[in-house]
């Protein structure tokens, strides 16, 4: 379980994180939504200890991750960060070896190989392996990142807009990837997602911010709801029964 | 693009080798070069030719292969953490760091043995060092050159006050060896110390991931739980005391900290587990090859290493910076 208790982050005088409180549950798929500038990556960035809070606690299976060893956060939880810019020359599979740092310390062992062979094929990344990151187009280099997320092999896993760049086809990929690793492997996936039907069709629970503080949190047939949506992002939906689908419409 | 990824690889496999190579050939001739004329044969069967050897061919031979690999992993260190391909000991502040560290103790302590210079030196490069680092990160404006000139304007302030300080002292001479290599002095008893840069190599190599970790920026290494403070730490505090000795002991080689690494990476690709055996090589490789040419031509002078390697250094520099397309520069 992830705890979160009175995270809060300011700049200035704006308080953009306010003192969110939330356990994050130890199994299945989380989807953070919320309009631009609500906090979300500011909050998954306190949680993964990328930023330090200005209050509050966040703590992993028990593990502080503020005052914890880095090497102990990083085998329990991995993160994605929304902006994956690199100015490095590797190669897809070096920067999916990365991944194995937290276990190795960087000297590879069989076991290291394997699940950087197995993450690569998940993610559709054989035939990528050995080409220069900055050789890849937007959304192969998406999926190399979440390929290396994926090797890190940590029960918590955050992603900040994993399917940025993603085709429809590699995005509803990668959401299946997801679900799959959440059912067969009991990893706890927490993503931030702006488009809420992909959030409506693979999550187990919907966390909604807006101006630092959560609005809604639930299932989605409870957060994807007219009212719900409209309180989160300020402007009118209509949301439809397709199937087993709730699908929200916002287009017109 | 699709065929640039097979001819990475190809080079990145063929590269070491090739740099033994030509440490191997380029030593041969190091030792086999010099005002007194005997055959590389002779060097190893005459008797007089053994005591050249050992007295002088040898330890000559040596202390290039040395400082070469030890400035060439500094810069290439240093380019790692910073994120920066510009920097490097000598546009950094390291070396004029470093030489008014040696300045300082041999004001302050005449007789100092050289162990103790090399950590004075040492001391006043991680400091000297630190103050550049920190200046980098607190300036918002991150331009590519625009931090190697912070670096080289802060390094014109260390000389100048080892300037002020030299000239008082009379040691204005001693400056200039200090600042550019010379290894015409380089007998038995007067190199040895540069084992500790060799020392110092192989222990950056142990920490070839974390400092690879820590280049790939700080959130991406927190994230794999490496701690980027102490891994920029424990690398500033290895390219600083290489730096110091290879001042020490026979006078820093400008741009050589430079130009190996950059051109290294640019063929074999940034994996530092690879290209830090390969940059050291071709460190010791350029270093014997310019070596041997400032021997042989003015003969039977010599002119400094440091004079060959920093005209050459500067043209590559100058190239990289300029080159079209260059991606650090855009990047
Ligand atoms: N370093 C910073 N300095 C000042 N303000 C910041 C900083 N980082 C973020 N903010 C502000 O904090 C607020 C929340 O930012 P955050 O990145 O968490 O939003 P977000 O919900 O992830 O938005 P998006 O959907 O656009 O990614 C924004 O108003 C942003 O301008
Ligand atoms: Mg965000």
């Amino acid at each position: 379980m992830i705890a979160v208790d009175g995270l809060t982050k300011s700049y200035g005088t704006a308080t953009v994180v306010d003192g969110v409180s939330l356990t994050l549950p130890d199994a299945g798929v989380t989807s953070i939504i919320g309009p631009n500038g609500a906090g979300k990556s500011t909050l998954l960035s306190m949680v993964s200890r990328i930023l330090g809070p200005d209050a509050g606690t966040a703590s992993v299976d028990g593990v502080d991750v503020f005052s914890a060893s880095g090497r102990e956060v990083a085998k329990r939880l991995s993160v994605l960060r929304q902006d994956t810019h690199m100015t490095a020359r590797i190669t897809v599979r070096e920067l999916v070896e990365f991944g194995r740092f937290p276990h190795s310390g960087g000297r590879l062992t069989p076991d290291c190989r394997a699940s950087v062979t197995s993450a690569l094929s998940y993610c559709d990344l054989d035939h990528l392996a050995h080409r220069g990151l900055h050789e890849l187009s937007g959304g192969q280099r998406q999926r190399a990142f979440v390929a290396m997320v994926l090797a890190q092999d940590t029960r918590y896993v955050l992603l900040d807009e994993p399917l940025n760049n993603l085709d429809m086809a590699h995005a509803t990929g990668v959401m299946r990837l997801l679900r799959r690793l959440a059912d067969e492997r009991d990893k706890s996936i927490v993503l931030v997602l702006h488009d809420i039907n992909y959030a409506s069709a693979h999550s187990d629970r919907i966390i909604a911010m807006r101006d630092g503080a959560v609005v809604a949190d639930g299932a989605p047939a409870e957060v994807i709801t007219p009212e719900a949506l409209e309180d989160v992002y300020g402007m009118p939906f209509t949301v439809h029964r397709l199937g087993d689908d709730l699908v929200a419409s916002y287009f017109r | 693009m699709i065929l640039s990824s097979p001819t990475r690889t190809t080079a990145a496999t063929v590269a070491p080798w090739v740099a033994v190579a030509a440490v191997v050939v380029l030593a041969a001739l190091s030792l086999a070069v010099g005002v007194a004329d005997v055959s590389l044969a002779q060097l190893f069967t005459d008797p007089d030719g053994q005591t050249l050897l050992l007295l002088s061919r040898w330890p000559r031979t040596a202390a290039l292969v040395l400082a070469g690999a030890a400035l060439a992993i500094s810069g290439l260190i240093m380019q790692q953490l910073t994120r920066n391909r510009f920097v490097a000991p000598s546009t950094a502040g390291t070396v004029d760091a470093a030489t008014l560290g040696v300045l300082v103790s041999l004001i302050l302590f005449a007789s100092a043995p050289v162990m103790g210079k090399v950590l004075i030196s040492t001391a006043f490069a991680l400091a000297g060092t630190a103050v550049f680092v920190i200046l980098i990160q607190r300036v918002q404006f991150k331009d590519v050159v625009f931090v190697p000139l912070m670096g080289l304007l802060l390094g014109g302030v260390y000389r100048a006050i080892a300037e002020f300080f030299a000239y008082r002292e009379n040691l204005t001479q001693s400056l200039g060896t200090w600042m550019n290599g010379d290894f015409s002095g380089v007998i038995q008893g007067r190199y040895e110390t540069l084992w500790l840069a060799g020392a110092a190599a192989v222990v950056a190599y142990a920490f070839a991931h974390q400092f690879a970790a820590a280049g790939m920026g700080r959130d991406f290494a927190t994230g794999i739980g490496v701690n980027v403070r102490r891994v920029t730490a424990i690398g500033l505090s290895i390219a600083s005391f290489t730096t110091a000795v290879v001042v020490v002991t026979v006078g820093a080689i400008p741009f050589l900290g430079l130009i190996v690494p950059n051109l290294v990476t640019m063929a074999i690709g940034d994996n530092l587990r690879r290209a830090l055996p390969v940059t050291a090589l071709a460190g010791a490789a350029l270093t014997l090859g310019c070596d041997t040419l400032a021997r042989v031509l003015i003969l039977p002078y010599e002119i400094p290493v440091g004079s060959i390697v920093g005209v050459l250094g500067a043209v590559v520099f100058a190239a990289l910076v300029l080159r079209k397309g260059n991606r650090y520069v855009t990047a």
